[in-house]
C-alpha cells in the first residue's frame, strides 16, 4: 500500500474558526478518492490547505513521502499536483486552447530571448504542445470547442476545460473541486467516466463533491468530514452504512421516531 | 471522435499584421509633404515603441504601470551622458542605457510588484515622479530644467544627423527623412520582438497573470517572477525608444520624465486598445496628432482634447482597435 | 528651536487638513463605486477660481463662496452621471482614463471661461497672522482647521444619523445588494460624487487664501490628496484624515529641516515608504481571496 498523499494533524484557523482540525488520512496511489461533507465542513479549506494557497497553522502534509510546507502554490505542479476550481480559474482573456496549453507550462521553454526571437525550438515545441492540448480537450470531453474563445464556452465545458488544463501538467494526483457543481445529470455522468479514465490512465484522483450518486459510483475511498474534522473514512457501501454519516447528514432519528418505525 | 485537422491547430499567422504595419510605414512618407511631418511620424514612431512594451506590462499582463516615462527619460539622459561625458558610440550606448534601465527596473520592481491593483498604480507613480524630481534638481549631471544636448546619432562611423543631407543610392534624401526610416524600422522590429513574445509559453503565462493568476499559479508559473519579467522588458522598450528620442531630437528636458508624459503614455494604451498590439500603435498616432488637428481651435484645444478622450473611453471602453475588431467579427458572423 | 517646530508642525496640520478634504473625497467616491477620479482635484479649482470670478463679478464673498461650491457640486453630479454612469462595466483603467480626460476637460473649460492667471482670494479674517510661541501663524489656517474638523464631523453624522447616508454607506459596501432593499444605488451614486465635489470645493475655498488659485492649481492637489487617500488605506475614511495629516506635517518638516527643493518628492516617497511595510496602507483591509 504506497501513500501518495498524507495528511497529518492538520489543522487550519481563522480568527477563531477552526476550518480544519486534527485531520489525518492518506491517498493510495492510483485511486479515486473523495472528501465529502456538509457545507462548511472544510472541504475546500483543506484542498486550498494541499495545495498551497493556504498555510496550516498545524499539521503537516506529504507527497510522496516530501513535505509540501512552506512551499508556493507554483511550486506544486513540477511536483506532480494539480487541481481544478470550485469557482473556475479560467484566463477569459485566451482562447480554450491556450488555457490547456497554459497547463502544459512547466515543461515548455520559457527563456525570455528564445520567446522574443521565436526560435525553431521554441516553435516545434509550441505545435507539438498544440497537438497535444488539442487531443486532451478531446479526452474530457470538450473537442468542439477546440477553436473557441474561452470567453464564448458554456459553463460545462469550461469546467471540463480546466480539468484538461490540470491534466496538460502531466500530474501524479489530481485534485478536483466540486466537478460536478452546476453540472446536470447527463453532463455528471460524463465526468463519472472521465474521472474513471483519468485513474485508469494511472493518475490519482482526489475529489471534493456534493453529489452523492457521482461519488458513491466513482469512488474507491470516501473521506467524510464534518466541522473540519474527519468523521470517517472508508469504502463507498462503508460509508453508506455508517450511522455517523447518516446523522451528520440526514438528522438523527428521535426515539418517537425509533418507536413508530 | 473528430479527427484533429493539424491545420486548425496552428496559432494565428503574425504575417498579415506584420505586412500590413509595413504597408502603412511604407505609405506613410508619401503623405508628408515637409519637415514637419515627418517629425511627427518619428515621434508617433518612437512614442508606439514605447507603447508596445507598456502594453505588454498593462494589456497583457494586466499591471498598471503609472511612472513609465521614467524609464524613457533613464534611456534618453544616459545615452546623452553616455555619448558624451564618456565619448561612448551611440549604439553601444544605448545598449548599455538599455541594461542599466532594466537592471534598475528590477531592482524597484522587486518589491512593488508584490502590491495590488491601485497600490501598485500608486507606487509606480511615486517612483517615477521621485525620477522627475531627480532629473530636474541634480542639475550638475543632467542639466536640469535647462535641458541637455545631446550628441547626434552615428551609426558605424556615419553620422546621422536631421541637418544633413545623404546621398543614398544615388537619391538625395534629408537627414529627418532617413531618421524616419530608423524610427520605423525600430517600431517594426519591436512590434515583432512582442508578438513573437505573446505567443510564446512565456506570453501565455504572461496573459495568465492578467486572466487568472491562480490559474497561473497552479500551472506552475512564478507568477511574481514573470511580472517581475515583463516589468523589466517593458522598461527596456522604453529605454531604447527614449535613447532614439534623445539622439533625434538633439536636446532633452526632464520634462520626458514628467507625470503628464506617463499619463499619455497609459492613455495611449488604453485608448488604442489593451492587448492589442497594433491598437497602442493607433493610439499613438491618435494621440499625438489630435493636437495637431486641434491647433486651429487654439483656447478650445484642451476641453476638445478631454471630451473627446472621455467620449472615446465610454463609447469603445475596450479601446479603439478591439471595439472594431469586433464589431467586423460580428458583421462577418 | 520649539517655536520653529511649532510653526512647521502648525503649517503642516493646515496644509494636512486640505489634503485630507480632498483624500475624504476621493475616498467617498472609492468606496461607493471603485473608482479612482484623477478629477476631485479640479473641484478644488472650482471652489477657488469659481468664487473669484464671482466676486469680480460683484457678488459679496458670503455669496460668492456659496455659489462657487454650488457650482463645483454641479460639476461632480454631471461627472457621473455624463461621464462615470453610462460607462458601467468598464475596466479599471478605462475608468481612470474616463476620469483624466474629464480633469482635462474641466481645465480647458476654467482656462477658457476664466483665464490662465493666477488670483488672491482675500483671508476670513481681518487680522492676517498672529504670533504664538515665537511662531508665526495664519489666522486663515484656523479658519481651514476649523472648518475642515466641522466638515468632518458633518460627515460622519450623515453617514451615522441619516438614511440617505446610511444608504450610501450600503451601496458602497454591496452595490446589488442594497439595490435589492429598495435603495436607488444610481442616485446615490450621484451624490456621492457630488458630495465628494462638495467637499473639494471647500477645500478649495478656504486654500485659496494662502496659496492663490488658477485654472490648473487642481493637478498637484488632486494627486497629493489621492496618495493621501493611498497611505491612509483605500476605502477608509479615517485613513484618508490620518494620511493627509500626515503628508502635511511630512511636507512641512521636510521643507522646513532638509531641503525645500525635494519637499515636492516627499508625497511620493511616502508612499512608496508606507507601502513598502503595510501594503494595504495604514489602515487599508485585508480581502482573503476565496476560491
Amino acid at each position: 500500500m504506497t501513500a501518495l498523499l498524507s495528511v497529518n494533524n492538520l489543522s487550519k484557523e481563522f480568527g477563531g474558526v477552526h476550518a480544519v482540525e486534527d485531520l489525518s488520512f492518506e491517498v493510495e496511489k492510483g485511486r479515486i478518492h473523495s472528501i465529502i461533507g456538509p457545507n462548511g465542513a472544510g472541504k475546500t479549506t483543506l484542498f486550498n490547505l494541499i495545495t498551497g494557497l493556504y498555510q496550516p497553522s498545524t499539521g503537516t502534509v506529504h507527497l510522496n513521502g516530501r513535505s509540501l510546507a512552506g512551499h508556493k502554490p507554483h511550486e506544486l505542479a513540477p511536483l506532480g499536483m494539480c487541481r481544478t476550481f470550485q469557482n473556475l480559474q479560467i484566463c477569459m482573456n485566451m482562447s480554450a486552447l491556450e488555457n490547456v496549453m497554459l497547463g502544459r507550462h512547466r515543461h515548455l521553454g520559457q527563456g525570455t530571448l528564445a520567446s522574443l526571437l521565436t526560435l525553431p525550438a521554441l516553435r516545434r515545441g509550441d505545435r507539438a504542445c498544440r497537438q497535444q492540448c488539442a487531443e486532451l480537450m478531446e479526452f474530457v470531453g470538450c473537442g468542439q470547442f477546440l477553436n473557441h474563445h474561452a470567453s464564448a464556452m458554456p459553463y460545462g465545458a469550461l469546467k471540463r476545460l480546466e480539468i484538461a488544463r490540470a491534466l496538460a501538467s502531466e500530474p501524479d494526483i489530481l485534485l478536483l473541486d466540486e466537478p460536478a457543481a452546476g453540472l446536470n445529470r447527463t453532463e455528471t455522468d460524463a465526468l463519472r467516466d472521465v474521472i474513471r479514465k483519468i485513474a485508469d490512465k494511472g493518475i490519482t484522483v482526489v475529489l471534493v463533491e456534493h453529489d452523492m450518486k457521482l461519488v458513491m459510483s466513482v469512488s474507491d475511498q470516501v473521506l467524510v468530514l464534518c466541522y473540519g474534522r474527519k468523521l470517517a473514512d472508508g469504502t463507498p457501501d462503508q460509508i453508506r452504512a455508517n450511522p455517523d454519516v447518516i446523522d451528520a447528514y440526514l438528522g438523527s432519528r428521535k426515539p418517537e421516531e425509533e418507536a413508530i418505525a | 471522435m473528430t479527427t484533429l485537422n493539424s491545420q486548425r491547430l496552428n496559432a494565428r499567422s503574425k504575417v498579415p499584421g506584420l505586412a500590413g504595419l509595413l504597408v502603412v510605414l511604407a505609405v506613410a512618407p508619401m503623405l508628408a509633404a515637409n519637415d514637419f511631418h515627418y517629425d511627427l511620424m518619428i515621434k508617433i514612431c518612437l512614442t508606439a515603441m514605447v507603447a508596445v512594451g507598456l502594453n505588454l506590462l498593462v494589456g497583457y499582463a494586466g499591471q498598471v504601470s503609472l511612472g513609465h516615462a521614467a524609464f524613457y527619460a533613464g534611456g534618453a539622459y544616459a545615452s546623452a551622458l553616455l555619448t558624451q561625458n564618456y565619448e561612448m558610440a551611440p549604439l553601444p550606448a544605448m545598449l548599455l542605457a538599455g541594461i542599466g534601465v532594466g537592471a534598475l527596473a528590477w531592482l524597484v520592481g522587486r518589491p512593488i510588484l508584490h502590491l495590488k491593483g491601485h497600490y501598485l498604480s500608486m507606487a509606480t507613480l511615486g517612483l517615477g515622479v521621485i525620477a522627475a524630481i531627480v532629473i530636474n534638481n541634480e542639475d550638475q549631471i543632467t542639466g536640469g530644467p535647462d535641458g541637455l544636448p545631446v550628441a547626434p546619432l552615428s551609426l558605424f562611423g556615419h553620422e546621422l544627423s536631421v541637418f544633413g543631407s545623404y546621398d543614398w543610392f544615388g537619391v538625395t534624401v534629408t537627414g529627418t527623412q532617413l531618421w524616419y526610416l530608423l524610427a520605423a524600422g525600430g517600431l517594426f522590429l519591436a512590434v515583432w520582438l512582442a508578438l513573437n513574445l505573446i505567443d510564446s509559453p512565456l506570453g501565455r503565462a504572461l496573459r495568465a497573470l492578467h486572466g487568472s493568476e491562480i490559474a497561473a499559479q497552479v500551472a506552475g508559473v512564478d507568477t511574481a517572477k514573470y511580472k517581475l519579467r515583463v516589468f523589466v522588458i517593458s522598461a527596456v522598450y522604453a529605454s531604447v525608444a527614449g535613447s532614439l528620442y534623445a539622439h533625434y531630437s538633439g536636446f532633452i528636458t526632464p520634462d520626458i520624465a514628467s507625470f503628464g508624459h506617463s499619463i499619455e503614455l497609459i492613455t495611449i494604451v488604453v485608448l488604442g486598445g489593451m492587448a492589442s498590439t497594433y491598437g497602442v500603435i493607433l493610439g499613438a498616432a491618435i494621440l499625438l496628432l489630435i493636437p495637431q488637428l486641434l491647433t486651429g481651435f487654439q483656447e478650445l484645444e484642451m476641453v476638445l482634447f478631454g471630451a473627446i478622450l472621455m467620449a472615446v473611453m465610454i463609447f469603445m471602453p475596450r479601446g479603439l482597435v478591439p471595439t472594431i475588431a469586433r464589431r467586423f467579427q460580428k458583421e462577418a458572423a | 528651536m520649539f517655536s520653529e517646530f511649532f510653526q512647521f508642525s502648525f503649517s503642516g496640520i493646515t496644509l494636512g487638513a486640505i489634503y485630507a478634504l480632498v483624500a475624504l473625497g476621493f475616498t467617498l467616491i472609492y468606496n461607493a463605486s471603485h473608482v479612482i477620479n484623477f478629477a476631485q482635484g479640479e473641484f478644488l479649482m472650482i471652489g477657488g477660481m469659481g468664487t473669484v470670478v464671482l466676486m469680480d463679478a460683484g457678488a459679496p464673498i458670503y455669496l460668492a463662496i456659496p455659489g462657487a461650491i454650488v457650482m463645483a457640486g454641479i460639476a461632480g453630479v454631471l461627472l457621473h452621471k455624463l461621464a462615470i454612469a453610462p460607462a458601467k462595466n468598464a475596466d479599471v483603467v478605462t475608468l481612470i482614463i474616463i476620469t483624466i480626460g474629464a480633469s482635462i476637460f474641466l481645465r480647458g473649460l476654467a482656462q477658457i471661461f476664466w483665464g490662465k492667471d493666477y488670483h488672491a482670494l482675500p483671508a476670513f479674517s481681518d487680522t492676517e497672522s498672529l504670533s504664538v510661541g515665537g511662531a508665526v501663524l495664519l489666522t486663515q489656517s484656523l479658519w481651514i482647521l476649523g472648518i475642515a474638523a466641522l466638515l468632518v464631523t458633518a460627515l460622519g453624522l450623515f453617514f451615522t444619523r441619516t438614511a440617505l447616508g446610511k444608504a450610501l454607506l450600503a451601496t458602497s459596501m454591496n452595490k446589488d445588494a442594497a439595490s435589492m432593499v429598495g435603495i436607488k444605488t444610481g442616485a446615490i451614486l450621484t451624490l456621492a460624487f457630488g458630495i465628494a465635489a462638495l467637499l473639494g470645493a471647500v477645500a478649495g475655498v478656504i486654500v485659496a487664501p494662502i496659496t492663490f488659485t488658477a485654472y490648473d492649481i487642481g493637478i498637484m492637489l488632486g494627486l497629493k490628496g489621492f496618495i493621501a487617500a493611498a497611505i491612509g488605506g483605500l476605502g477608509s475614511s479615517t485613513g484618508a484624515i490620518l494620511g493627509g495629516l500626515l503628508l502635511g506635517l511630512a511636507e512641512a518638516y521636510t521643507a522646513g529641516y532638509i531641503s525645500s527643493d525635494y519637499k515636492d518628492a516627499v508625497p511620493f516617497v511616502l508612499i512608496l515608504v508606507i507601502l513598502f511595510f503595510l501594503p494595504n496602507g495604514l489602515l487599508g483591509s485585508r480581502a482573503v481571496e476565496r476560491v
